[in-house]
């Protein structure tokens, strides 16, 4: 059975289409990444499956109950975790997790409370007020008391935004240990890594869902070839292979540019032609990142609003 | 935790939201001591400073001559403490001037002839000009005039004994001030004042508990938890009917120690009716908070409520002094009701029957304001 099952979600907030029939499934012990640019629906789509908001069309299950109808049998098993902090910063930690047990009814409230605490290395900071924790704290706290109640489907809003390198890697560390002991992950980012240790990924970009499958499938299915640009002044050879017909992207990496396109002939051609203009440079075949096929993604779906 | 549990309502989620809004309550001390602290201040000043007879106005004496009877005239004004002559004008120009710049509220003129137009029995006649740009500030002294103005004239004369004689067999109108013999204001605006302060600090309080947590954005997080609307709506209330409740110990004690207010009636009874006062309250400034966006629009409705409940429900004017379309409006204020049901029964030890009209309008307000609000709440974000 599929945790999250749901077809032709669509959402509206006045004429504005902010969901535009996305069709997504999730199994069982499962992380999938949720990507695309700000704004794009992602929020919105997460909403609806937690039952905060109420789609205009589609319909679906989440961990089996119907999205329209049981929405109260959802919140109760699912565990979200909002994008803005939203737990209550004139309450220490420990008040902030006794709320929310006490709210779910768990029993006894101490002893959750206790191993919450412990087992997110809370204890020492129990009695600190929420509102003066630091970024990775604060999402620390969030992440343990959604969690609290052991739900079955954990859905986070971009959980690891403003968050340090450090922290975001334990982060992810609890997410993958918390997988393993059987829990479904929908975790929407705006970060490359974050995405590869997804199992799959899905990408949304004004409402609808450009691409889904695991990192490799969606980068091979984008159908784009990548060189390498190495040599002495780089810029102005940058300036010069961008607005080329075939060159959708060239992007400056350390001592390289990378250049992206989707025709590879087309693409190869104005490489010749600038290879011959500027002495000293070399091209060699690169490997498409998750990244480049974003940017495509990206500029593709601009072009079409134009 | 997953079978059978009621989604409608349990007292352990409330008592989760309860216990949350109490150390919230705590840590934000400012408005804390706001809760406790203005309703006495508030009293203490406004019980003391307002006046609805006052007395001992400034006046000025337009005095042509210093007979006896003139004299006999100006004592008789002073003796009504209503007049204090603080300014002898030498004539009518000095004296308009006085009253132009405000130092005085009446100009008293006695002209030269009075002694003699008394003596020969030809209607005397003295002149009181009183400032009327604020009409409640002359009624009073101007309406005892006639009587007191005539009994010094025969008192002047010695014909007190005639008078008596003559008024014999005539009509006696008897006048009886109920239940406030002295006409102090105190006993009329100090329980007017329990009213006003609970209406204030309630409305206000509960109107923006909801709208703050969607400011902070604990809403989302509130909602994507297990919590009914009833709960949250319970929640958000009843902490506020605690702080209500003390703010009606502190308003009773000191309207008894400090102004001496006379309690006439029964306590249970105003208790019960403070209290289904201060549920339709909370539940007021709550439906607010279920309209408001901001906190900002939440106190500019709580405003907006505010001084028409103070200006039409009788505590600063008098109800029946506005007209009929005024006193409908009046009526759909649950001030109005309050302030009539506290006067009985504090001042007039009226007993159940005598206020449960008011008492039904007031339970009215509290299952309209319920319906409203939970009918408004909105159990998701759309």
């Amino acid at each position: 059975m599929n945790v999250i099952d749901v077809h032709g979600l669509v959402k509206r907030f006045g004429d504005k289409t902010v969901v535009d029939h996305v069709t997504m499934t999730v199994a069982e012990g499962e992380i999938v990444g949720f990507l695309g640019p700000n704004g794009s629906g992602k929020t919105t789509t997460i909403r609806i499956m937690c039952g905060l908001l109420t789609p205009d069309e589609g319909e679906g299950t989440v961990l089996g109950f119907d999205i329209r109808t049981d929405s109260l049998r959802i919140k109760r098993e699912v565990g979200y975790m909002t994008q803005k902090f939203s737990f209550y910063e004139d309450l220490t930690i420990a008040e902030n997790l006794e709320f929310v047990a006490r709210l779910y009814g768990l029993k006894p409230l101490n002893e959750h409370v206790a191993k919450t605490l412990e087992d997110l290395g809370l204890t020492s900071r129990k009695d600190q007020l929420a509102g003066t924790l630091s970024g990775g704290w604060k999402q620390r706290l969030a992440l343990a008391a959604c969690i609290m109640h052991k739900p079955r489907l954990l859905l986070l809003d971009e959980p690891t935004a403003g968050v340090d390198p450090k922290a975001r890697r334990e982060f992810w560390d609890e997410i993958h240990r918390l997988v393993s002991g059987g829990l479904t992950v929908l975790v929407s980012t705006h970060y490359m890594d974050e995405a590869e240790r997804c199992h799959r990924i899905g990408y949304i970009s004004y409402g609808r869902m450009l691409a889904t499958g695991t990192v490799d499938e969606v980068v091979r299915n984008a159908g784009l070839t990548t060189f390498v640009v190495q040599g002495p002044r780089l810029d102005q050879v940058a300036a010069a292979l961008s607005g080329r017909s075939g060159v959708d992207q060239v992007a400056p990496f350390g001592a390289t540019l990378h250049v992206v396109g989707s025709d590879k002939a087309a693409l190869q051609a104005a490489l010749a032609d600038v290879e011959k203009d500027h002495k000293g440079v070399t091209v060699t075949p690169g490997e498409t990142s998750l990244e480049d096929v974003f940017i495509q993604f990206m500029s593709g779906s601009k072009d079409n609003m134009g | 935790m997953k079978n059978g549990i009621n989604s409608v309502f349990s007292f352990a989620r409330l008592g989760a939201l309860l216990i949350k809004e109490f150390i919230q309550m705590r840590r934000d001390r400012i408005t804390f001591a706001m809760m406790l602290g203005v309703p006495l201040m508030q009293l203490v000043l406004f019980g003391y400073a307002i006046n609805n007879d006052p007395k001992s106005l400034p006046a000025a004496l337009v005095a042509m001559s210093s007979d006896p009877y003139t004299r006999a005239m100006v004592s008789a004004l002073q003796t009504t403490g209503y007049y204090r002559f603080d300014h002898v004008a030498q004539n009518a120009a000095e004296a308009e001037f006085l009253m132009a710049r405000g130092d005085v509220a009446f100009v008293v003129t006695i002209p030269a002839d009075f002694a003699r137009r008394v003596e020969r029995g030809d209607q005397p006649q003295i002149l009181i000009e009183a400032d009327a740009t604020d009409p409640a500030v002359a009624s009073g002294a101007i309406s005892t005039l006639g009587t007191v103005a005539n009994q010094a004239l025969l008192r002047a004369r010695g014909m007190q004994e005639t008078a008596a004689e003559a008024a014999r067999g005539q009509l006696e109108v008897v006048v009886h001030r109920r239940y406030n013999p002295e006409g102090i204001s105190q006993y009329n605006i100090v329980p007017g004042l329990l009213g006003v302060i609970l209406q204030m600090t309630m409305v206000m309080m509960t109107s923006i508990a909801l709208t703050r947590e969607t400011e902070r954005g604990t809403m989302e997080n509130l909602l994507a938890m297990p919590s009914s609307p009833l709960e949250i709506m319970l929640g958000k209330v009843l902490p506020y009917l605690v702080v209500g409740a003390v703010q009606v110990a502190v308003v009773l004690a000191a309207a008894k120690l400090l102004f001496g207010v006379p309690f006439t009636g029964s306590l249970s009874l105003l208790l019960a009716a403070v209290l289904v006062f201060v549920l339709a309250l909370v539940l007021l400034g709550y439906t607010i908070s279920t309209m408001a966006r901001t906190q900002m629009q939440a106190l500019q409705l709580t405003f907006f409520f505010f001084l028409p409940s103070i200006l039409l429900s009788g505590f600063m004017f008098p109800y029946r002094g506005m007209p009929g379309w005024a006193q409908i409006f009046g009526e759909i204020l649950p001030l109005t009701h309050f302030l009539r049901i506290i006067r009985a029964v504090m001042l007039k030890g009226a007993d159940l029957p005598a206020v449960a009209a008011e008492i039904g309008w007031l339970v009215v307000f509290v299952a309209l304001f319920a319906g409203v609000a939970l009918v408004r709440f909105r159990r998701t974000l759309d």
